[in-house]
């Protein structure tokens, strides 16, 4: 008896959870208006069904139960052809009623229009970079073997169709409005997926193909781009965005963009002034980059040149150091304005990869170093590195022979959302992440400890 | 004199009964206890990965309450949750278990044909499990793959217990393969072979006709799995290329290259797909059963519910690409997969407008198994209904990997099937203890389970919808996923705690029960089939008497006008002018 | 009565004993005959699973492929498989003719012969192995070098799955078993071994032609 109220009433209370849900599609911001379509459409047909044969199952178990002390008997009934044939067509016509709508968008959506222009997205675990054609409307060909660190997309670079590719080595890209583009998918490593909720389309990007999707934007803004495809550890943080401009700001945009050749072309770094610079630096981080824990300073020898000149951008931009609770940050902040241009912060960054340190610096943190172990090798190392030397690859920078009270002070900072929430730090929000891994203080002590012990 | 098997034995004498403890119940052949031996192992694992869930759970809902969840484990536990799920506990469990215990008596055989080998089958189970929970003590822990377990990524150092944990998964995988071979082949073998006199196969109970089909998939499905498990194996440990592209780990370029991860994928799948259907052709088996015999009534449509199991088995075959729409295949393969997928939903809808037709005009009784039934009803329809989104190829695009994708098959695949188990369980379990369960207490077992699993599942769809991904340890920032998911998500978990710990309820019932002087009848559920027709509760080794039954009618005699109960067992002859073969005035 | 005739007749219309008193297996075979071929059709299913892989590899991998030369040794092992099959296929005329088998009877002896040669093939491919290796064709060195070995040592893993069989019915063969029960270990082992033949014969081909 009881059922049967309650399938009633888990029909009706799964419609107004339905109709009242808050949680549904993103608004879209894409041409596959058709998709959503056939969601629709697929609703309510599926929805009819769901009501109907639950309410007909609640009224036969209400009305055929045994009551107490009445004889009632089954009906023998083996089968009836005509009502088993009569739903077999009925079912049948409505799962076509699903398909062929289905079908047909499908068609569309393997069918990429002749005008559509191309990009590619290029995962790796876990970034996203981007790559436009340029001025031919070619992209150059690619692969794997060619990648190196100043040449992370792995353009031939003998290829002349690659040299004008204008690339983007940050999690950000942009798209023109009411232009219909072909992504194509590229991956570095495993397999990825390339999802922007409001576009409604995703793909899987794969190692050695080249998987693609197409669609067209058709409102102006800034969405979410997500992996949607398990990648390991760090799946969850890899994170980029997409802003849909109107054309002349897109090609604006576009014309700020590097393109492969001017990636290529970039002097090298000039170590002499790139010391000019540090003498500013030398005053807190000490002659030989051994840092100078009473002024906060950290050690900055050992830290890869990449790392130190997008930190010092950042301190510039306000990207970090902005936040009127990083009181550290706050006082690097001016500092880093005084090598205010791309050459300035690559002479002094390409000077302090050549500091030495100071090897017998003291440490303060103590802990379990196995547990720490643990912790570090299952969660840290997949960026950082076993050894702790951190990697270009995985735009993770050095912790072997860093300063633990300032590895500390960061962790803390990550985990109270004072580094790395700001939207333009490109891979900061990974760390406001991946800090969980240690939740507890004794946790991160163990950690560092362990990290100490890599030194 | 030649060796007849057990299975053939008229003449109860000739078996050698197992005396001492050890042979009865550690090295036992007798089925039945093979039977308990699988689902009490099935079940064991399947608390360590309700576990697992209830801490992925705690995770989402709530997630700083355990500090030792981090990353890495998080992962491990959506692995391990996963593939014990559906390989360790489910298969196991539906076919170890439930195809154990009742084919020899549904059939009306003394045992299987191979006694001998289903032995065997249970002990390489049982190692595949040692070996698989011993992968939670290795250096770098379990595998933390995804249950999918895709190459490349499975084996590269970015993933969770890639290495040692992986091989164990590996290794553990293809010894349940090499258990589940041996166990199929008694299966088909006996249910082929050694039904008793006659049992002809449409007289079969429709639980033996989808243990069967089951048993067949599984045994053409395995090898695909074992395959790409062997060829993983071989990627990872001794440096082939089967599946390994050219890629970058950390700056370096691998050794290995070349390789195609999207034949990994189509190989898993293979196996993939028709798996759910080993797991579900049984539960839609064992609850036509339960619902005819608490109906009062026969199946209703006992043909098409046959012709739609076998149906169902063949086209699970031809659907495999289902799963990687979105995988970077050939698109143009959309078009098959997306219209044999849909195909595939005719039979199964009819075997659900059958199993309500069979309580429409029915005697229901409303007792624990049959509301476990109507449960599995419920939830099943809207499992299968969900399906149809993710099948037809365009709207798998939006909602691929996605919660939705969880959500369905969860609900089609996770709790269905675990509604039918306790449906079996308490509907068999008189015949298997000789003890009545607690009513009131499987009762309220099966209103926590059921509204408790609804209440997860159901709003879990809409974060589909919403397009939160799956196999996120955490959300994270976003501009399209509002706060208020958070709450929904504590909701979700906190659903989940409850069903998890109204559990113990079916362990205590069982348990306390078991405790009780026997009280139940052979045959307490007035049921047809020949398991209730034993001479003893719960039956002997050998099964029957001095004498095997024979079967004079098909499995379903409820109501039958004019019969002086509402059921007539199959063994029984009924008039003397019965006894001859001949076909039924009323039709 | 058909299959499919079975399958659509209406049960519950039917009451009593078809086919008279007696039991009636689906097929007309003792149960290891049917146990054997349902294992032979999964090892199909896997054999065929593993050449589709093998093509698909050539298909959709990298263009790496490069073909290996099979050693001439395997020529000669393919005689030897053939041999294990006929001396198989004698053993079991020999065991129908014969009122008893034992062990040092004709049927006996040639199973055992079967069995032996069973094992100078395995270690033909062993050798076949230690050449390719001795060349520089390793596991790791090629997919099509990996193929080879994965391809050839599945079918040697069922030659030896084979054998454990074959010396569970010389034992009972020794131990005077009954000679309907060697009849049938006989005709069961000769039938296993056709189809590795026919496994190989498949493997060989395709390896060879790719």
């Amino acid at each position: 008896m009881a059922i049967a109220v309650v399938l009633v009433l888990l029909v009706v209370g799964s419609v107004v959870f339905h109709f009242a849900s808050p949680w549904w599609f993103t608004e879209i911001a894409s041409n596959w208006a058709n998709i959503d379509f056939t969601v629709n459409l697929t609703f309510w047909v599926t929805g009819f069904v769901f009501i109907a044969v639950n309410l007909f199952l609640a009224y036969s178990v209400y009305q055929y139960r045994q009551r107490k002390g009445e004889a009632s008997k089954a009906v023998y009934e083996p089968e009836n052809a005509r009502l088993e044939t009569g739903l077999t067509v009925i079912t049948t016509l409505g799962v076509a009623a699903l398909l062929a709508p289905g079908l047909f968008v499908w068609a569309q959506f393997v069918t990429v229009p002749e005008e559509a222009s191309e990009f590619e997205a290029f995962a790796s675990q876990w970034q996203w970079s981007f790559r436009y054609p340029g001025a031919d409307g070619q992209l150059g060909t690619a692969d794997i073997q060619h990648i190196t660190e100043t040449n992370p997309w792995g353009i031939n670079p003998d290829d002349p169709n690659g040299q004008d590719d204008v690339v983007v080595k940050k999690p950000y890209m942009a798209l023109s409005l009411n232009e219909p583009v072909k992504v194509l998918l590229r991956s570095r490593d495993v397999l990825h997926n390339y999802t922007v909720p409001h576009f409604r389309v995703k793909m899987d990007m794969v190692p050695g193909m080249v998987s693609y999707m197409w669609l067209e934007p058709t409102r102006t803004g800034v969405f979410d781009i997500l992996c949607e495809q398990y990648c390991g550890l760090g799946h969850h943080i890899m994170r980029g965005r997409v802003e849909v401009m109107e054309p002349g700001d897109f090609q604006a945009w576009l014309a700020n963009q590097p393109t492969f050749a001017e990636t290529q072309a970039r002097p090298a770094a000039d170590v002499a002034a790139g010391q000019q610079s540090y003498v500013v630096c030398a005053s807190c981080h000490g002659q030989n980059g051994e840092g100078n824990r009473a002024l906060n300073a950290p050690a900055l020898a050992g830290l890869q040149s990449w790392y130190i000149e997008r930190q010092l951008r950042y301190y510039s931009e306000g990207v970090r150091g902005a936040n009127p609770e990083d009181t550290t940050g706050q006082s690097m902040a001016p500092m880093a304005n005084m090598v205010n241009s791309d050459a300035a912060r690559r002479n002094v960054a390409a000077y302090i990869e050549t500091l030495s340190g100071n090897d017998s610096a003291q440490t303060t943190i103590s802990g379990d170093i196995d547990r720490g172990a643990r912790i570090y090798s299952a969660n840290c190392a997949a960026c950082h590195g076993d050894d702790g030397r951190g990697s270009w690859a995985t735009d993770a920078p050095a912790l072997a022979g860093m300063d633990d009270w300032y590895l500390a002070l960061q962790l803390d900072k990550y985990r109270s959302g004072i580094r790395g929430q700001h939207r333009d730090d490109d891979y900061g929000y990974q760390m406001t992440s991946m800090v969980k891994a240690m939740r507890t203080e004794e946790q991160q002590n163990d950690v560092i400890a362990y990290i100490n012990s890599l030194r | 004199m030649a060796y007849v098997p057990l299975a053939d034995q008229d003449d109860p004498h000739a078996l050698h009964d197992p005396h001492s403890f050890i042979t009865k119940y550690v090295w036992s052949q007798d089925h039945k206890v093979i039977a308990i031996q699988y689902g009490g192992t099935a079940i064991f694992v399947g608390l360590i990965a309700l576990g697992l869930s209830i801490l992925m759970r705690l995770q989402l809902g709530f997630p700083d309450s355990i500090s030792w969840i981090d990353p890495a484990f998080y992962y491990q536990a959506v692995t391990m949750h996963g593939m014990i799920m559906v390989v360790y506990l489910l298969t196991a469990l539906f076919l170890g278990g439930f195809g154990n215990y009742l084919i020899p008596l549904m059939c009306g055989t003394r045992d299987m044909v191979f006694p001998f080998l289903n032995m065997l089958s249970f002990w390489f189970y049982l190692l595949s499990v040692i070996i698989l929970l011993a992968s939670f003590f290795v250096t770098g822990g379990p595998a933390g793959a995804g249950w999918t377990l895709y190459a490349p990524q499975s084996i590269t150092a970015g993933t969770p217990g890639s290495g040692g944990g992986m091989l164990l998964m590996l290794i553990s995988l293809a010894v349940f393969i090499v258990a589940f071979t041996m166990g199929g082949l008694n299966y088909v073998t006996t249910i082929l072979q050694a039904r008793t006199r006659g049992m002809t196969l449409m007289r079969m109970p429709l639980s033996i006709w989808g243990i069967f089909t089951a048993t067949v998939l599984g045994l053409f499905a395995f090898p695909a799995l074992l395959v790409s498990a062997i060829m993983l194996g071989f990627d990872l440990v001794l440096g082939t290329s089967f599946f390994m592209p050219a890629m970058m780990q950390l700056g370096e370029q691998s050794t290995q290259d070349g390789g195609s991860p999207i034949l990994f994928q189509h190989l898993f799948w293979f196996f993939g797909h028709p798996e759910v259907y080993i797991v579900a052709l049984p539960a839609f088996g064992l609850v036509s059963d339960v619902i005819a015999t608490h109906a009062r009534k026969n199946i209703f449509g006992y043909r098409m519910m046959v012709w739609a199991i076998i149906a169902i088995g063949g086209l699970s075959f031809l659907v495999w690409a289902h799963h990687m729409y979105v995988s970077g295949m050939n698109p143009y393969f959309g078009f098959f997969f997306a219209t044999t997928t849909l195909i595939i939903a005719v039979p199964t809808a009819l075997k659900v407008y059958n199993w309500v037709l069979t309580l429409w005009q029915g005697n229901i009784r409303l007792n624990t198994p049959m509301l476990f039934a109507i449960g599995f009803i419920f939830t099943f329809v809207h499992g299968g209904l969900t399906g149809l989104f993710l099948g037809n190829v365009i709207i798998d695009v939006p909602l691929a990997d996605t919660y939705f994708v969880v959500a369905h098959f969860h609900m089609v695949m996770g709790v269905s099937p675990v509604l039918v188990l306790y449906a079996a369980l308490y509907h068999w379990y008189p015949k298997m203890t000789g003890r009545m369960y607690n009513e009131t207490m499987g009762k309220v077992h099966f209103w926590c389970t059921f509204l408790g699993t609804y209440a997860i599942y159901l709003p879990m769809h809409y974060l589909g919808f919403l397009g939160v991904p799956r196999r996120y340890y955490e959300m994270g920032n976003t501009d399209f996923v509002p706060a208020t998911a958070q709450a929904l998500n504590a909701n979700i978990t906190i659903a989940a705690i409850f069903v998890a710990t109204a559990q113990v309820l079916f362990f205590i019932n069982i348990f306390m029960s078991l405790r009780k002087e026997k009280d139940a009848v052979g045959n307490p559920w007035g049921a047809t089939t020949l398991e209730w027709q034993t001479p003893d509760t719960p039956p002997k080794h050998g099964n029957w008497g001095p004498e095997l039954p024979t079967v004079y009618r098909w499995a379903y005699d409820y109501s039958v006008p004019g019969a002086k109960q509402d059921f007539i067992p199959q063994n029984e002859p009924g008039e003397e002018y019965e006894k001859t073969f001949h076909t039924r005035g009323h039709s | 009565m058909s299959l499919y005739r079975q399958v659509t007749e209406k049960p519950w219309d039917q009451v009593g004993l078809p086919d008279g008193i007696e039991a009636r297996p689906t097929f007309q075979v003792p149960d290891q005959k049917v146990a054997l071929v349902l294992f032979v059709i999964v090892a199909c299913v896997l054999f065929s699973l593993l050449t589709v892989s093998y093509y698909l590899r050539i298909a959709w991998g990298a263009g790496d492929w490069v073909p290996v030369s099979e050693p001439a040794t395997l020529w000669v092992n393919t005689g030897v498989l053939v041999a294990c099959s006929a001396v198989l296929q004698w053993s079991l005329i020999q065991a129908r003719r014969q009122e008893a088998i034992r062990l040092t009877s004709m049927a006996g002896l040639l199973f055992l012969a079967g069995g032996l040669l069973t094992l100078v093939f395995i270690a033909g491919q062993y050798a076949a192995w230690q050449t390719l290796i001795g060349g520089g064709y390793t596991l790791q060195s090629n997919p099509a070098n990996a193929f080879f070995y994965l391809l050839t040592g599945v079918h040697v893993l069922h030659l030896a799955g084979g054998l454990w069989v074959w010396t569970k019915a010389l034992f009972r063969m020794s131990s005077g078993a009954d000679a309907g029960d060697s009849r049938l270990s006989i005709e069961l082992c000769t039938w296993y071994w056709h189809f590795l033949l026919l496994v190989w014969f498949g493997l060989f081909y395709v390896l060879s032609t790719t």
